[in-house]
């Protein structure tokens, strides 16, 4: 037991140093999380950040102004529609191009749909943190459906890559709108079911309610954004807030919540999915007519100046500013990425609490890794 | 047909005894041939029963989560786990440098023992026990403790923290939820005065004791499979293993063999946990009668012992799967408030109902 006594196992204090990460079952991906214990009690957390960095940032002021979108399609890998669409507005800001409304209520409603398959797979992953296997599964099948409409439309089903400065790549696949319905017929069917599995479960609500509470004042003084945020009572949805793309057409709610605990979170989630749900039925019968794309010069060049646009993905705000200074590639790309901010508030929430509250506050948090990093 | 229904187990065993007779004449040395030749076909009955429950855990999971499950190997994939426990025997067995060997070697083997060892008082069919110890249910909850023991030793020598934490946490929740275990035993003992598992059985003959003791023999049926879920290290209540906070708990460091001896002693204790259930509450290997109907018992004993005994086990070893598949885990905290708040002052309380019962004889 030589090991026991050395720094780095046992603090002074009697503290249990353990590093969570980066290769664990629950951090999604390669965070690295030193936490400081006492017995089961979790004293302190420090997440390490890097391992997956790709300096899209950097790689992205050597590529064109239409090509830097694609790399974006790899920093929230279950949001690539959506930061495509902020790369594209921000880029259209610019050229002050108008984006024909075909397009634009495309864009709404594939955003809609990568919403609820990462909601869906945020739910499937939450259920596995906590230690059920099978919502994973249950989530996975209704996931697999809008997979495949993505596939059809776009030809990927992960990073589709289908936004571009002035519209959308192709237009829609002539079965887009059938088979979006039928999809949505199903899972509205199977919110019940995911109901009686984990949300009224009692050693769920044990697991959730009271855990990692986060209040108002400490979201907005850490940036938090997204259902995060919404839990914890601050509104925040860009897409109320500062409506892009089609959602000025719309009538949803913005779900507020006030318990702050990874109960709260649970539930803006499950609300969301609902609402967009509910998004989608109302544009899908009423995509107008029209071009799907507006033609762009060959090359792209943004007159000199900043730009800024933020969107609401399904983790929070992504802000793109880009800084033009004429040329046909950007001088300078920053993204906000909102699992940074999101983060940067998980060791409030977890001191204090066990191992086991660690896990269900990363969950409720959805962390991409990736989308941290860039 | 008529041989056929009055089969018993005896017969077989005095069988092979005249045999071995026959063959050795020194009766200590047939006496210690017969103990081996026992020993190693109860070993090979565990095994074998392994790999079937690791089927059915699979083929169950499958189930509940909308998938197929194994159904490549063999025949509806009923040999994966075999192909499966050749892989394990044919990978290195690695000892982390800095574990203390001789415990990190040993840890699954004492594991394995202290499950198998429950095994002796069990009746698996009528005239079919290995050795009916007078204090039968005693030594089962003495036995079925020592795992802990190999759990710590696991954890302790692995010298990795998330063993040493999941160690920690095994060895606060088995002694906790040995408690409710113990008293959820002692109400059957109460009421049908023996400690001998035979007798237990025997004493059920008109009706079993989850009909005869009325609702408080059904508490303490339903605490004794929490708790022995908790117990034997299962889900809801793994937080040993816990995958999602400690990697692999206990076994963090384990491979290969001594991975899979963990294995063999969780599913070898799932089934003991659900044998000793099905004899203490669900009669054992003695048919479903009712007092007073002849021609229907009559019936029922038609139906082999050892099909009785089997079924009822199965089905309790169907409930603990599904548990597993169905809840999410407890947080370790919570797992001893269930105990010490809810589970213990419950038992207790219901030992004293269930002695009150059995003084003044109201069940049946």
């Amino acid at each position: 037991m030589r090991g026991l006594i050395e720094d780095d196992y046992v603090t002074e204090e009697g503290e249990f140093v353990i590093n969570i990460g980066p290769q664990h079952p629950s951090t999604h991906g390669v965070l690295h999380l030193k936490v400081w214990l006492d017995g089961e009690t979790v004293k302190k957390v420090q997440p390490h950040l890097g391992f997956i960095h790709r300096s899209i940032e950097k790689m992205s002021e050597s590529l064109s102004y239409r090509n830097f979108i694609f790399a974006t399609s790899r920093m929230d890998y279950l949001a690539a529609h959506i930061n495509n669409e902020a790369c594209a507005l921000t880029v259209e800001k610019g050229l002050q191009l108008e984006v024909p409304d075909r397009a634009k209520y495309i864009r709404t409603i594939l955003a809609e749909l990568t919403r609820l398959q990462s909601h869906l797979l945020w739910w499937g992953c939450t259920g596995l943190d906590l230690g059920a296997v099978t919502p994973f599964f249950y989530a996975f099948r209704e996931r697999e459906f809008i997979m495949e409409i993505m596939e059809e439309t776009c030809g990927a089903r992960l990073t589709q890559n289908f936004m571009v400065p002035g519209g959308v790549m192709y237009d829609i696949h002539p079965n887009f709108q059938k088979r979006t319905k039928e999809v949505l017929t199903q899972i509205k069917g199977k919110f019940q079911e995911y109901d009686d599995i984990m949300t009224g479960n009692v050693i769920f609500e044990n697991r959730t309610k009271g855990v990692g509470f986060l209040s108002k004042e400490d979201a907005i003084s850490y940036g938090v954004t997204g259902p995060t945020a919404r839990a914890s009572g601050v509104s925040c949805d860009i897409r109320k807030l500062i409506p892009y793309s089609a959602y000025n057409q719309v009538q949803f709610d913005e779900i507020l919540g006030t318990g702050g605990d990874c109960y709260a979170r649970y539930m803006i989630r499950m609300h969301e999915m609902k609402q967009s749900v509910s998004i989608i039925e109302q544009l899908i019968d009423n995509i107008p007519e029209g071009d799907f794309q507006t033609k762009t010069k060959n090359v792209i060049k943004l007159p000199k100046g900043e730009f800024y646009q933020r969107v609401e993905t399904p983790r929070g705000e992504l802000g793109v500013f880009i800084v033009s200074d004429g040329a046909a590639s950007p001088y300078r790309i920053k993204y906000r990425s909102p699992g940074f901010s999101n983060l940067s508030a998980l060791p409030l929430m977890a001191k204090g609490g066990k191992i086991g509250d660690l896990v269900a506050i990363m969950s409720t948090i959805d962390l991409v890794i990736p989308d941290i990093d860039r | 047909m008529r041989i056929l229904l009055t089969y018993s187990f005896s017969s077989f065993a005095n069988y092979i005894h005249h045999l071995l007779a026959e063959l050795i004449t020194n009766p200590m040395l047939l006496h210690v041939t017969e103990m081996v030749i026992l020993g190693v076909s109860l070993i090979a009955f565990l095994v074998v029963l392994c790999f079937f429950l690791g089927y059915m855990e699979r083929k169950v999971a499958a189930f509940m989560e909308i998938r197929l499950g194994p159904n490549r190997v063999g025949p509806k994939g009923s040999m994966q786990i075999v192909a499966d426990t050749l892989k394990l025997l044919l990978k290195e067995g690695l000892t982390p440098d800095s574990a203390d060997k001789f415990l990190f070697n040993l840890a699954p083997v004492i594991m394995v023992i202290a499950s198998m060892m429950v095994i002796a008082p069990i009746a698996f069919a009528k005239d079919f026990q290995l050795y009916d110890i007078n204090i039968g249910v005693l030594y089962v909850s003495a036995v079925s403790s020592l795992g802990v023991i190999g759990i710590l030793m696991a954890g302790w020598s692995s010298n990795n923290k998330y063993s040493l934490l999941g160690a920690m946490r095994s060895g606060a929740q088995i002694v906790s939820y040995e408690l409710s275990v113990g008293l959820s035993l002692i109400s059957i003992v109460v009421l049908s005065g023996s400690l001998s598992l035979g007798d237990i059985v025997r004493s059920q003959e008109n009706g079993w004791w989850i009909i005869k003791g009325h609702i408080p023999v059904m508490i303490s049926f339903v605490i004794f499979v929490i708790a022995s879920t908790a117990e034997i290290n299962r889900a809801p209540f793994d937080m040993a293993e816990a995958e999602q906070e400690l990697t692999g708990g206990f076994h963090t460091e384990y491979a290969g063999m001594k991975f899979a001896m963990f294995l063999l002693s969780e599913y070898i204790n799932l089934f003991m946990v659900s044998a000793i259930a099905a004899t203490l509450f669900l009669g054992g290997w003695m048919p479903f009668h009712i007092g007073g109907l002849d021609g229907f018992n009559h019936i029922m004993d038609f139906i082999p012992s050892s099909v009785w005994f089997f079924s009822k086990t199965f089905l309790i070893i169907f409930i603990i799967m599904q548990f597993r598949w169905t809840f999410p885990r407890l947080r370790v905290d919570q797992l001893l408030t269930l105990e010490w708040k809810y589970l213990l002052p419950i038992s207790m309380i219901n030992v004293i109902l269930v002695t009150i019962m059995a003084i003044m004889g109201w069940h049946f």
